[in-house]
C-alpha cells in the first residue's frame, strides 16, 4: 500500500519534471517554429510563386527554377564567383591556421605574445576591416602593392581588375587564420605525450610524426572545421557588397564580386522579386547539403576517431 | 677493454646528444624567425591604419609612402566624429548590443537548463534538431523572416533585431549545455530538498556558477551585434537609427577616397572590440574550448 502511494507520488513528480522540462527548452521550441521551420516551410513553397510581398501571390510551378537555369545570366555567374571564393578560401584557410598551430604548438620563449598577435586580426571584422583592406589594396599607393613592388614584382589592381578581385578577398581572409588556429591549437595539445615518444623512439622525424600522429589525431576536428567554414563560405555577402569598386552597384567591377547571396539580396530588396529569391536561396541550400553529405560519407576515410569507432 | 669500450660509447653518446641538441637549437632559431616575421606581416596592416589615420591627405597621397606620420594630425579623429553622425550610431549600436546580451543570456542560460538538468521525454530529440539546426545557412530563412517581420509592420523598427535573441540561439544553448554538464547534479538534489523550484535554482545557483559561460555568451553577443550589417542593413532605412557598421559604411559613401578620415572612423569602430579582446582575452579562448569539447 505504502509501497504504491510512493509509486504514484514519485510518477506524478515525474510528470512534473517532464512539465518544467518542457517549459525550460518552451523559448527555444517557439523560435524554431518562428524563426527556423516556419520560415523554411514558407519559403520552399513561395518559390514556386511570383510572390512580390504587395500584390502577386500566384503559383507559377517550377517557372522561377526555370529561368533561374535558362534565362538569368547573373546566376551563374554569381554562383561560379561563390565556387570560386569557396574552392580558394576554404582550403587555403585550413591549411593556414593548421600550420600556424603546428607551428606554436611548441615551447617557445613569448609563446603568449605571438598567440595573441596571430589571433588579433580574426576578432577584426565588419565594414572597418573592408574598408582597411580596400586601401591597403589601392592599386598606387597601397600598402600590399608597396610591399610586393620591394621583391621587384608589379602588383595587379586588385578590386579594381575584375580578374583580381576574388584573389584580393582571399587574401584578406588570409590574414586572419589565427582564429581556426586557436581550435587546432587546443585539439594539438589533446595529443597524448606517449605518443610522439614511442615514434621518436622508433626514429621517426619530424614530418613522419605530423602525418602519422598529429594529423590523424586531430582528423575530427579538421572534419567539423571544413563542413563549418564550407557552410560559411557560401554564405559569403558582406564583402562584395562593401568592396566593390563602385559603391552603387554592389559586386562591382564588371559583377566579378556579385556572389550568390548578393544576388539573391538585389532580387529580393531592391527588385522585390521574393518568390525568384527565395528559389535561389533554396537553390543553393540543396547545393551546400548535398555537398555536407558528401563530406560527411568521405570522412569515413580520412577521419580518425580515438574510440575506435571508425567504419 | 670494457671500461676503454664503455667510455668510447659514452662519448659516442654524447656526441650525438650534442649534435641533437644543436639541431634542435637551429630549428628553434628558424622556428622564431618565421614566427616573427609572420607576426610583422600581421601587425603591419593595423600599424598601416593607424599611421594613416593621423596623416595629412596629402602625406596619403605622396609616394613612396611614410611609415610614420611626419606630423601628427591628432585632429583627424575630431572630425570625423563630426563629418559622420557617430555619437548617435555609437548610441543605437550601444542600446541593440546591451539589449542583445540581456536578453541572450537569460533565454540561453534557461533554455539550456532544460537539456541539461531536467530529465523529460523527447529531451533528446529535441537536443538533436537543436544542433541540426546550427547547419541550417542563415540566408535561406533570411528573406521570409522579412516577410513575417513585415506583415507585422516591425520592419523600420529595432524590433527585428531585438526579439529573436528571447527565444535562444542554437550554439550558445550548446555551448551553455556543454557548461551545465560539468556541473554535479547533487548540487541540484541539495536544492530541491531544500525545496527550491528549477526556476530558483537555474537563477540563484546555475547562472552564477556558470559565470565563465555567461561570460562567453555575453562577449559573443556584443561582438555579434556590434558588427551586425545585414540585420540592421535590410530592416532599418532611417539614417538617425543606423547602427555603426551601416553608419560607416554611409560615411564611406560620403568621403570616398579621404583616407585619414576613414581609417580613423575605421579605428574608433574597431577600438571597443580590441579592447574587450584584450580585457577578456581568456574568455575568448575559453568559448573555443568549452565548444569544442576540451572542457566538460
Amino acid at each position: 500500500m505504502a509501497l504504491s502511494v510512493d509509486k504514484k507520488r514519485s510518477g506524478l513528480q515525474q510528470r512534473k519534471e517532464a512539465r518544467q522540462g518542457w517549459v525550460f527548452v518552451s523559448p527555444w521550441i517557439i523560435g524554431f517554429l518562428a524563426f527556423t521551420a516556419g520560415p523554411l516551410l514558407f519559403s520552399l513553397y513561395a518559390s514556386f510563386t511570383n510572390y512580390d510581398i504587395t500584390s502577386r501571390h500566384d503559383w507559377i510551378g517550377t517557372t522561377n527554377y526555370r529561368n533561374m537555369l535558362f534565362h538569368d545570366p547573373l546566376f551563374w555567374k554569381s554562383l561560379w564567383n561563390t565556387f570560386y571564393y569557396v574552392i580558394f578560401s576554404v582550403p587555403l584557410t585550413t591549411l593556414g591556421s593548421l600550420l600556424l598551430a603546428v607551428m606554436l604548438n611548441r615551447k617557445i620563449p613569448g609563446i603568449k605574445i605571438y598567440r595573441t598577435i596571430f589571433y588579433l586580426p580574426s576578432i577584426l571584422s565588419g565594414v572597418a576591416l573592408y574598408i582597411l583592406w580596400q586601401m591597403l589594396l589601392t592599386p598606387g599607393t597601397g600598402l600590399v602593392n608597396v610591399v610586393i613592388g620591394w621583391f621587384g614584382v608589379e602588383g595587379p589592381a586588385w578590386l579594381v581588375d575584375p580578374a583580381w578581385t576574388k584573389p584580393a578577398i582571399i587574401l584578406m581572409k588570409l590574414w586572419s587564420v589565427g582564429g581556426g588556429m586557436l581550435l587546432y591549437l587546443a585539439s594539438l595539445q589533446n595529443v597524448p605525450e606517449q605518443l610522439y615518444e614511442a615514434s621518436e623512439i622508433d626514429g621517426a622525424g619530424v614530418i613522419r610524426r605530423f602525418w602519422h600522429i598529429t594529423l590523424p589525431m586531430i582528423t575530427p576536428v579538421l572534419l567539423f572545421e571544413l563542413i563549418t567554414h564550407m557552410i560559411g563560405a557560401f554564405q559569403i555577402f558582406q564583402e562584395g557588397y562593401v568592396m566593390s569598386s563602385d559603391m552603387n552597384t554592389p559586386g562591382s567591377p564588371m559583377n566579378s564580386l556579385l556572389f550568390f547571396n548578393l544576388h539573391m539580396f538585389t532580387k529580393a530588396f531592391k527588385v522585390f522579386d521574393m518568390g525568384y529569391a527565395m528559389a535561389l536561396a533554396w537553390f543553393l541550400f540543396v547545393v551546400v547539403i548535398v555537398l555536407t553529405i558528401i563530406n560527411m560519407v568521405l570522412s569515413k576515410y580520412w577521419v580518425h576517431y580515438e574510440g575506435g569507432d571508425n567504419r | 677493454m670494457s671500461t676503454r669500450m664503455s667510455s668510447r660509447m659514452v662519448h659516442a653518446h654524447s656526441n650525438y646528444y650534442q649534435s641533437r641538441k644543436l639541431r634542435q637549437r637551429v630549428g628553434m632559431a628558424v622556428l622564431i624567425a618565421v614566427l616573427t616575421a609572420l607576426a610583422m606581416i600581421i601587425l603591419m596592416p593595423l600599424w598601416w591604419m593607424i599611421s594613416t589615420s593621423l596623416k595629412s591627405l596629402n602625406e596619403i597621397m605622396s609616394y613612396p609612402p611614410t611609415w610614420i606620420p611626419e606630423s601628427f594630425h591628432w585632429e583627424n579623429y575630431r572630425l570625423t566624429w563630426s563629418r559622420g553622425n557617430f555619437t548617435r550610431y555609437t548610441l543605437n549600436t550601444l542600446l541593440l548590443a546591451g539589449v542583445g546580451v540581456i536578453t541572450h543570456v537569460l533565454s540561453n542560460t534557461f533554455i539550456a537548463y532544460g537539456f541539461a538538468k531536467i530529465k523529460f521525454p523527447g529531451r533528446q530529440m529535441l537536443f538533436t534538431v537543436m544542433l541540426g539546426t546550427m547547419m541550417i545557412p542563415g540566408f535561406v530563412t533570411l528573406i521570409p523572416t522579412y516577410i513575417m517581420f513585415a506583415k507585422i509592420h516591425w520592419v523600420g523598427t529595432y524590433l527585428p533585431l531585438m526579439v529573436p535573441g528571447l527565444f535562444g540561439s542554437a550554439y550558445q544553448i550548446f555551448l551553455v549545455r556543454q557548461f551545465y554538464m560539468s556541473i554535479p547534479n547533487e548540487l541540484i538534489e541539495a536544492g530541491k530538498i531544500d525545496g527550491a523550484s528549477h526556476y530558483y535554482i537555474w537563477w540563484k545557483i546555475m547562472i552564477p556558477l556558470a559565470k565563465p559561460a555567461v561570460v562567453v555568451i555575453a562577449i559573443m553577443t556584443f561582438q555579434g551585434a556590434w558588427n551586425d550589417f545585414l540585420g540592421p542593413l535590410i530592416y532599418i532605412s532611417k539614417e538617425s537609427m543606423f547602427n555603426l557598421q551601416i553608419g560607416l559604411q554611409s560615411f564611406k559613401g560620403q568621403e570616398t577616397t579621404q583616407w585619414h578620415y576613414l581609417m580613423a572612423g575605421s579605428l574608433i569602430v574597431l577600438a571597443p572590440v580590441i579592447a574587450l579582446f584584450f580585457f577578456f582575452q581568456r574568455y575568448f579562448i575559453e568559448g573555443m574550448n568549452i565548444s569544442s569539447g576540451t572542457k566538460g
